[in-house]
């Protein structure tokens, strides 16, 4: 079997896989970054090499922090493969990745997943029509392409990246006709306890407040506790209205795009095909893999970190990055216990900095009940069109977990292999027996994790 | 194609430019544009209809995960628009519904 | 329909394992007007039944065992009255068609030794057993896409395939709909033989029963000795791949690729040897991918968007076993690596045996005594 052989193979070039690169790089370490895009940045700094937006403006200076990550890649230690996707990790560290070349095997040392995020899937009636879809797609196509939505254009959702978006399409010169804010009444109180946690980031909480600021003086209709969410057809089966209630009234507004988010969550679907640990995070209502202070996981060599050990933002990702290669500088003998401490203390103490915010902003924007158990009408897998009420008489018939409802009604079998439907049916199943989520499990997740063609599998027994 | 459902650009930075096919439709799209933004670019929504009950899709995730943009390409089915960059010439096309086992032709088509 | 309720818990009969054997057979001893209850397992367990590959297969079976033959053909001809019935009771097509089956070979010499095989078995069966030889030309006659490497295959025309995810749906309804309880006990702890009776024991307490019946595959292996009964049975994973929906263009089955209802191709299978690990390994799944594909060229460019890695109950012959316990009248062993192309049988003949103990097949052929 023939493989090319790193120090360590880092899965995702965003803000962690690339401080990571950088950090092992700089202790001579030899890298191979592998990433499925065409270009670095993950999504948060997606297209930073070539942003389409000419005005700097639009996006913030958020986003371009990320041109330094991206230009220290340029280093000879550094291998960098855009446009590769992994899709197995066997027990003996070799990693199998496809390119447009067909698929290739990468052996190392040592194994960094970073796969990042994605938006937290938000069944809703009318969440699969023509014209719906996330802010973090909208911004992609904000970044990459300079394309905005067609309008009438409402927004609808809960959390900062929300309020972020809805901010950079009005610079754009956007018209926005609504932002519907879908976060329950009783959250704020329910963040207060966390308020000092809050306290110790500034300068993130009034970013928050600025944007707000923002969008309140840009003249922008806004909706606040807004439930009912429903994107409304045409006769060609594409958005036309959106309906939802707030203010004691039921509201239609016209609407070409509807943008919706309900937060982010990790990307598990590799640390899911290992059969590693993962752990309910209540607040955050998703999947952890477990791991240890400097990113490890069960799985000796194999590392997790950034968004997808649990969602803390891209600075905190840049931060948890840093440490992976610094442990596994140590590991692989490049630095001593004490050294690797040492060049630790500023990410560790940034790190604790940019986590210290997050149950303030979990508690506050953890998505409303609504989103996370759908009414019966509303498609929850929509690779195989299964319903919120299928899945609940599936309940009924015995079926105790995602495993079982899967085989009995295909939620969970189509391309996406259960990336859009995962967590809410455990949360259907769980709500409806009574149960909490961790105790009725998830998806089993087996590789290959990216559906690739039998032939280029097939070139592979060699 | 015109209609309300085109997703229009904004000033952008200096770019090259290349010409596809969208369903037939000749189209510039700036060179590094997904196969799915150009269908947004385009307007052409629904983008697909579902192999399950026909049902209309667009482009959702933009990020490759949720499998939604799946386009005809060149004449392959199933194709992750969303993953796939642009190139000049590029022929794009609706999915309809579940794909052909051999590659797809169609009469229009200059070959 | 979760026996949660904390009141003493009977049965007629109890099947331990709800998989597709348990449910076939207690859908037949349902039909006897016995009370009959499953205990089952958690969401994630071996689960043989959730990892079939859905053939309703005869061809080659049986060739050391004529009676092994002999009741998969039965089972292959009451399957199309099975597929009726759980139609009418609960509107689930499972998608059965036995329109004959190919078993293709890259090499000359497979198909002269499956030929060889099947002329044994033809004997065997008194010249009663129907099969063809076909060169490439007659394959692409079924299957226009076969491959130039085809070398040739065999073609029985009692072969055929069904949806087994909808089978297994399709029989917990109807047991359901017929009375049938399904306890989601967790793992059976221990079964204790009363003056009249049985009583099992569960992490979520306690049954008893007149009957009981081991249908808990590789978990019978525990189970049998506390009925007085041995069920030498040990696991063989076999590996499945799945590519996309695509248009209907496979009109028969293989014995290693065919196509769902739903349009997805399925291919498999591996047989290994790997103890209770039901994962995928990327090195098998290539090997699977490249005789499938050097079979039919034209899934190449097919996308795979899943596979599954499942572990078949197997004996040292490969046969099922099926057994009453002489130390404790009213046990029974049931279990087989082939619960789809048994299910007919098993919801029919091997169901009434059990209910009454009586029989006209040679069922004693299949009990442990012969290892």
């Amino acid at each position: 079997m023939n493989s090319d052989t790193y120090d360590l193979a880092i899965v995702g070039a965003g803000p962690a896989g690339m401080a990571a690169a950088r950090t092992a790089a700089a202790q001579d370490l030899s890298v191979v970054l592998l990433d499925e895009q065409p270009a670095p940045g993950g999504q948060i700094y997606r297209s930073i090499r070539r942003p389409a937006p000419e005005d700097r403006r639009i996006l913030g200076p958020d986003y371009y922090h990320g041109e330094t990550l991206v230009r220290d890649l340029d280093h000879s230690r550094i291998e960098y493969r855009p446009g590769t996707t992994v899709w197995a990790l066997d027990d003996d560290h070799t990693l199998c990745a496809s390119s447009p070349e067909g698929s290739t095997r990468i052996h190392a040392q040592r194994i960094l997943l970073a796969t990042g995020a994605q938006e937290r899937p938000v069944p809703f009636p009318g969440w699969t029509l023509p014209g719906v879809m996330t802010c973090g797609a909208a911004q992609i196509l904000l970044k990459s392409s300079g394309l905005v939505p067609s309008q009438p254009l409402v927004l609808a959702g809960s959390g900062p990246l929300l309020l972020l978006i809805a901010a950079q399409l009005h610079r754009a010169g956007v018209a926005i006709e609504a932002v519907l804010d879908t976060t329950p009444a009783g959250h704020q109180l329910d963040a207060l306890p966390h308020l000092p946690g809050a306290l110790r980031n500034l300068p993130l909480l009034w970013k928050g407040l600025g944007l707000l600021r923002e969008l309140k003086q840009a003249g922008i209709q806004r909706f606040a506790q807004v439930s009912d969410l429903r994107a409304l057809a045409n006769e060609e089966g594409r958005l036309h209205q959106v309906q939802f209630h707030a203010d004691n009234a039921t509201h239609r507004l016209p609407a070409q795009s509807l943008l919706v988010h309900q937060g982010v969550v990790p990307n598990v679907q590799l640390s899911r095909a290992l059969g590693l640990e993962h752990r309910w995070h209540e607040l955050q209502q998703c999947w952890h893999p477990v791991t240890n202070d400097w990113g490890e996981t069960s799985r000796e060599g194999v590392f997790i970190s950034g968004d997808s050990a649990g969602i803390a933002g891209a600075k905190a990702a840049e931060q948890a990055g840093t440490l992976v290669a610094l442990e596994v500088a140590r590991q692989l003998n490049r630095l001593s216990t004490t050294q690797r401490d040492e060049q630790a203390r500023p990410a560790l103490k940034d790190l604790a900095r940019e986590r210290a915010i997050r149950p303030f902003l979990d508690a506050l924007y953890q998505p409303a009940r609504s989103f996370l158990s759908p009414a019966d009408e509303t498609l929850v897998c929509r690779c195989e069109e299964v319903s919120a009420g299928e899945l609940r008489q599936m309940v009924d018939e015995g079926c105790r977990g995602p495993n079982q409802t899967k085989a009995f009604c295909r939620s969970g079998m189509g391309p996406c292999q259960g990336r859009l439907c995962g967590l809410t049916v455990s949360q259907v199943i769980a709500e409806r027996r009574g149960v909490p989520v961790d105790e009725v499990g998830y998806y089993q997740i087996r590789m290959p994790i990216k559906p690739l063609t039998l032939g280029e599998l097939a070139d592979l027994h060699k | 194609m015109p209609n309300a459902s085109e997703f229009p650009r904004i000033e952008t930075g200096a770019a090259e430019w290349v010409e596809v096919e969208v369903d037939g439709q000749p189209i510039q799209v700036r060179a590094g544009d997904s196969a799915a933004a150009a269908v947004l670019a385009a307007g052409l929504v629904p983008s697909r209809s579902t192999p399950v009950n026909n049902s209309p899709r667009a482009p959702y995730c933009m990020m490759g995960v949720c499998f939604e943009c799946l386009l005809e390409i060149d004449g392959t089915e199933n194709v992750q628009g969303c993953m796939t960059e642009v190139r000049p010439g590029m022929q794009i096309r609706r999915q309809q519904g579940a794909r052909h086992a051999e590659p797809v032709t169609h009469e229009d088509r200059q070959s | 329909m979760q026996a949660t309720h904390h009141s003493a818990r009977t049965a007629d009969l109890c099947l331990i394992g709800g998989g597709l054997v348990g449910l076939a057979t207690a859908l037949g001893l349902q039909r006897h007007g016995l009370n009959v209850t499953i205990l089952d397992e958690a969401d994630v367990a071996l689960r043989a039944s959730r990892g079939n590959f859905g053939l309703v297969w005869v061809q080659g079976k049986g060739d050391t065992l004529p009676e092994y033959a002999q009741i998969s053909r039965l089972s292959a001809r009451l399957w199309s009255d099975l597929a009726s019935r759980l139609r009418e009771d609960t509107g689930i097509d499972v998608e059965l068609q036995q329109r004959g089956g190919l078993y293709l070979s890259l090499t000359e010499q497979e198909v002269a030794d499956r030929e060889a095989m099947l002329l044994r078995m033809r004997e065997a069966a008194g010249g009663d057993y129907p099969f063809e030889r076909l060169d490439l030309q007659q394959v692409r006659d079924f299957i226009p896409e076969a491959g130039p490497e085809v070398a040739g295959a065999t073609w029985c025309p009692e072969d055929g395939h069904v949806n087994p995810l909808k089978l297994m749906r399709a029989l917990t309804e109807a047991f359901l709909k017929h009375g049938g309880q399904i306890a989601n006990s967790g793992r059976v702890e221990s079964i204790t033989p009363l003056a009249q009776g049985f009583k099992i024991q569960t992490p979520e307490g306690e049954w008893q029963c007149q009957k009981v019946v081991l249908s808990a595959g590789l978990g019978n292996r525990t189970l049998a000795p506390m009925v007085g009964l041995d069920a030498p049975v040990f696991p063989n994973r076999g590996q499945v791949l799945i590519a996309e929906r695509v248009r209907p263009f496979l009109h028969y089955p293989t014995g290693h690729v065919r196509q769902t209802g739903e349009g997805t191709i399925q291919v498999g299978d591996s047989k290994e040897d790997v103890g209770f690990d039901s994962g995928t390994t990327t090195e098998v799944m290539a090997q699977i991918a490249d005789r499938a594909t050097r079979m039919f060229p034209i899934l190449r460019g097919l996308r795979m968007v899943r596979a599954w890695g499942a572990l078949r109950i197997m004996t040292a012959d490969g046969y099922p076993l099926y057994q009453a316990s002489e130390q404790y009248p009213g046990a029974y062993l049931v279990t087989c690596h082939s619960g789809v192309t048994l299910g007919a049988f098993h919801a029919g003949p091997l169901a009434d045996w059990i209910a009454t103990d009586q029989t006209d097949l040679p069922l004693e052929v299949f009990n442990a005594q012969r290892f």
